[in-house]
């Protein structure tokens, strides 16, 4: 008896993982809880889909408002660098459970780490070049949104239209609600970060790593879609 | 004996750690049973605005206190500025009893607490497939459930349940936000329970037992918990919206500022279209095991009604345009229209197989079979009074009025409710480990049966005459027929109370329960009663399919307790 426990006790936590009581076995373990993230990617879906129908609704309603108010407002060159750094992040992301599934720890840490630095970057520049500049502005969803003398005279000759609040709202609430999905995402890639290096991943157990990575995925797909339907329109 | 043994509902050494392994478990017939008190808890105050607009409709004149009789209570709240009109109670009464009933009631009702406790035994599994996101679902169950109390506290909502824009965003009464929000993270309850429930049907079924060796309750919580998974996200984004709209004024449903409010009748009836089979496919599922089991007969077109459950699932999404015909074009109102009729056809196929299933049955008369008949009944008439509404030139005329009222309690509540209460009588010695008094419960049944059928059948005819829904006052002419419906509904008060009386009665004091008193043949009749903690004590080897009655005798199953029959009238019916 002795001698098994000692030999448990060197190995890594990945290694000694059993799954839980009512799992047949680690791989239904880990297929279930796959299957169960993609469920959850699903609902994701599905919940960014009511911002993209109220879009599809409104840029029906509005066409011109939509296409001025896009140029104006918004700055593709900042959009476009974002598209840039959660695309990296996603690569980055896949190579971290490569280095789990090939027992490279190291490899994991650096990349997780990549992506975690590509999340916040993406998040720094929403907010201090983005929202808050607008925030100044008073360029608000809906109700709270004002015009004033300077925009008009900034933006040569554009006089804003009367249904640019509605834009403004869209693209407040669909990009602050993904914006909370990355951080979200950051401090669950970090949690990964904190358990790899506690040695929980291995080439036999990476399931949360996995799933983790594809959630970061959908935060990255919602974001190419909402880039060139806000900011390249 | 390891403590794995012992039923789940056994003390530990001291009431302290008692307590910790309900608030921590992950057990899920212990959260099962934790959901049941709270879906039932909704049920009675829900029940008691229920009977309070009931009251209100005795007279044809408004009967609710108004401005000049305001109590302190009243006076001191702001957003009244010292008055409230009784009408203005009254829509807020009516609102409050559907909000409750609809997010707090009877979406939960069945899966996530007969679900709960039934799902993983009846495929052999030791627990669902994410324990602790399933207790989980149950304390953001609890949380939304707070915010509705204290939107409650602060006189809620009336909105209606459904929270129409741009009323619902423009009014100052009670607390909306608070309502909204409740309704939000009750979603998030429902969408947690329903990947859990997808993910064990998949993963967690004992060897040997296929897709179509399931019982047919498991295909209708799977049908449902697909449609609690791809519907309620949309319910969710919509609700934040409106919270948004109410909090930072983003004008999206408001056309003061360039929004549509269409827009919001669209995103919410897309969730809550499929939200009434979230609520009535369970029952369903339901329906099939106690006639199945009660009549002793092997259950007739295993698979269509199978599949029709699937089918109820994939058409809802594409039917919630019948909702508002009167706001749509007239394309759009002629495909919607056309849709809806073929929801009727799957709905059609269970029927007219549960009947075919009782023919030539060995029927026993007890609870839950009352309550499957009554089911029949009543969910027949709820049924097809729905294509009189589906029907465009009908609805016109019934658009807004009590026959839609009438319609959706004969479904949901002859529906579901029915189903509910049928199959918490048929699991009841399964769970609690005790038999209840079955001459009492039958006479809860028939109170509950005559007062429902008294109180929402006179509804028709109010409706049909014209008297519209969501109003305080009335004509003089449909009194008769609203004080029949408040007398149906003090019936139907007296009905449940029985029934509360009977379970009290047999949690105190019932006879034990045997392993399987009914003579079923899913595997929850093979465990004790109660189950032990980890439901089985070896996994469960699968010899018969559910409702193999004409081949397999029940195990368990003492004739004493429930007659089997005649060996002869068997031969002569199987050829």
């Amino acid at each position: 008896m002795t001698h098994v426990s000692t030999s448990t006790e060197d190995l890594k936590p990945h290694e000694r993982y059993v799954p839980a009581s009512h799992w047949r076995n680690a791989y239904d373990e880990a297929d279930g809880a796959k299957l169960g993230m993609w469920l959850f990617l699903s609902t994701e879906i599905l919940l960014f889909a009511g911002f993209f129908c109220a879009y599809a609704v409104f840029r029906m309603l509005y066409p011109g408002v939509w296409a001025d108010a896009s140029h104006y407002y918004l700055d593709w060159r900042i959009g476009g660098f974002n598209t840039l750094v959660l695309l990296l992040s996603s690569f980055t992301v896949v190579l971290a459970i490569r280095g789990a599934q090939t027992n490279r720890p190291a490899m994991t840490n650096i990349n997780l780490i990549i992506t975690i630095i590509c999340a916040l970057v993406f998040l720094v520049l929403k907010l201090g070049w983005e929202y808050y500049p607008k925030w100044v502005h008073d360029e608000l969803p809906g109700g709270n949104f004002a015009y004033h003398s300077h925009s008009i005279l900034e933006a040569g000759g554009y006089v804003p239209g009367s249904h640019d609040n509605i834009f403004l709202s869209i693209y407040w609430i669909a990009t602050g609600t993904h914006g909370v999905h990355v951080l979200i995402g950051a401090f669950l890639l970090t949690w990964c970060l904190w358990l790899n290096m506690k040695g929980f991943y291995g080439p036999k157990h990476y399931t949360s790593l996995e799933n983790v990575g594809l959630y970061w995925h959908i935060v990255d797909i919602i974001w190419i879609f909402l880039f060139p339907l806000l900011y390249l329109v | 004996m390891s403590h794995h043994d012992v039923s789940y509902l056994a003390p530990k050494e001291n009431w302290r750690k008692t307590a910790l392994s309900w608030i921590f478990t992950i057990d899920h017939k212990k959260i099962g049973v934790m959901y049941l008190f709270a879906v039932l808890f909704a049920f009675f105050l829900g029940g008691v605005f229920a009977l309070m607009v009931r009251m209100e409709l005795w007279a044809p004149k408004v009967t609710l206190p108004s401005g000049e009789v305001q109590g302190v209570a009243f006076d001191s709240l702001p957003w009244f500025g010292g008055a409230i009109e009784g009408n203005t109670l009254y829509n807020h009464l009516f609102s409050l009893h559907g909000t409750i009933m609809v997010f707090l009631f009877i979406i939960p009702s069945i899966p996530a607490a007969l679900g709960n406790i039934f799902l993983p035994i009846m495929l052999g599994a030791k627990d669902v497939a994410f324990p602790r996101l399933n207790l989980l679902s149950w304390y953001v169950y609890l949380l939304g459930g707070f915010f509705a109390l204290v939107s409650l506290m602060s006189f809620g909502n009336e909105t209606g349940w459904t929270f129409y824009t741009p009323y619902s965003t423009a009014t100052e009464y009670g607390s909306v936000t608070a309502m909204v929000l409740a309704a939000f993270i009750l979603g998030f309850s429902s969408i947690f329970t329903g990947m859990n429930f997808i993910v064990t049907v998949h993963k967690l079924r004992v060897p040997g037992m296929g897709w179509f060796d399931m019982p047919l309750f498991i295909w209708a919580i799977y049908a449902t918990a697909v449609i609690q998974v791809l519907a309620t996200p949309v319910l969710g984004i919509t609700l934040l919206m409106l919270v948004f709209e109410r909090t930072m004024n983003i004008g999206i449903f408001d056309p003061a500022i360039g929004g549509d409010p269409v827009l919001f009748q669209h995103f919410f009836w897309f969730y809550s279209h499929p939200a009434v089979y979230i609520m009535i496919l369970p029952g369903m599922g339901i329906i099939s095991e106690l006639i199945s089991v009660h009549a002793r007969k092997k259950i007739f077109g295993y698979r269509a009604i199978a599949f029709s459950s699937i089918a109820i699932a994939a058409i809802s999404f594409l039917v919630w345009g019948h909702h508002m015909f009167a706001s749509e074009t007239a394309i759009a109102n002629a495909i919607f229209s056309a849709l809806t009729f073929f929801v009727a056809v799957p709905t059609a196929i269970k029927v007219f197989n549960w009947v075919a299933t009782l023919y030539k049955g060995s029927i026993v008369i007890n609870t839950p079979m009352l309550y499957a008949m009554a089911f029949l009944f009543c969910f027949t008439i709820g049924g097809l009074t729905g294509p009189p509404l589906a029907t465009l030139a009908t609805d016109i005329h019934l658009h807004d009025t009590y026959f839609v009222v009438a319609h959706f309690h004969y479904v949901m509540m002859g529906g579901t409710v029915l189903a509910f209460v049928g199959g918490l009588h048929h699991w009841w010695p399964k769970f609690t480990g005790r038999m209840y008094n079955e001459k009492l419960a039958m006479l809860g049944c028939v109170l509950v049966f005559i007062g429902f059928n008294l109180t929402f059948f006179t509804q028709f005819f109010l409706g049909s005459e014209g008297m519209p829904r969501r109003y305080a006052t009335y004509v003089e002419e449909f009194q008769m027929l609203h004080r029949l419906s408040t007398m149906g509904s003090w019936i139907l008060g007296v009905g449940f109370l029985v029934h509360l009386g009977v379970f009290v009665a047999s949690i105190a004091a019932g006879r034990p329960a045997s392993r399987n008193p009914w003579g079923g043949l899913t595997l929850e009749w093979y465990t004790e009663s109660p189950p032990i903690e980890h439901n089985f004590p070896h996994e469960p080897v699968l010899t018969h399919g559910p409702y193999d009655f004409d081949t397999v005798v029940p195990p368990h199953c003492d004739p004493k307790d429930y007659p089997l029959p005649d060996p002869k009238e068997v031969e002569k019916f199987s050829h």
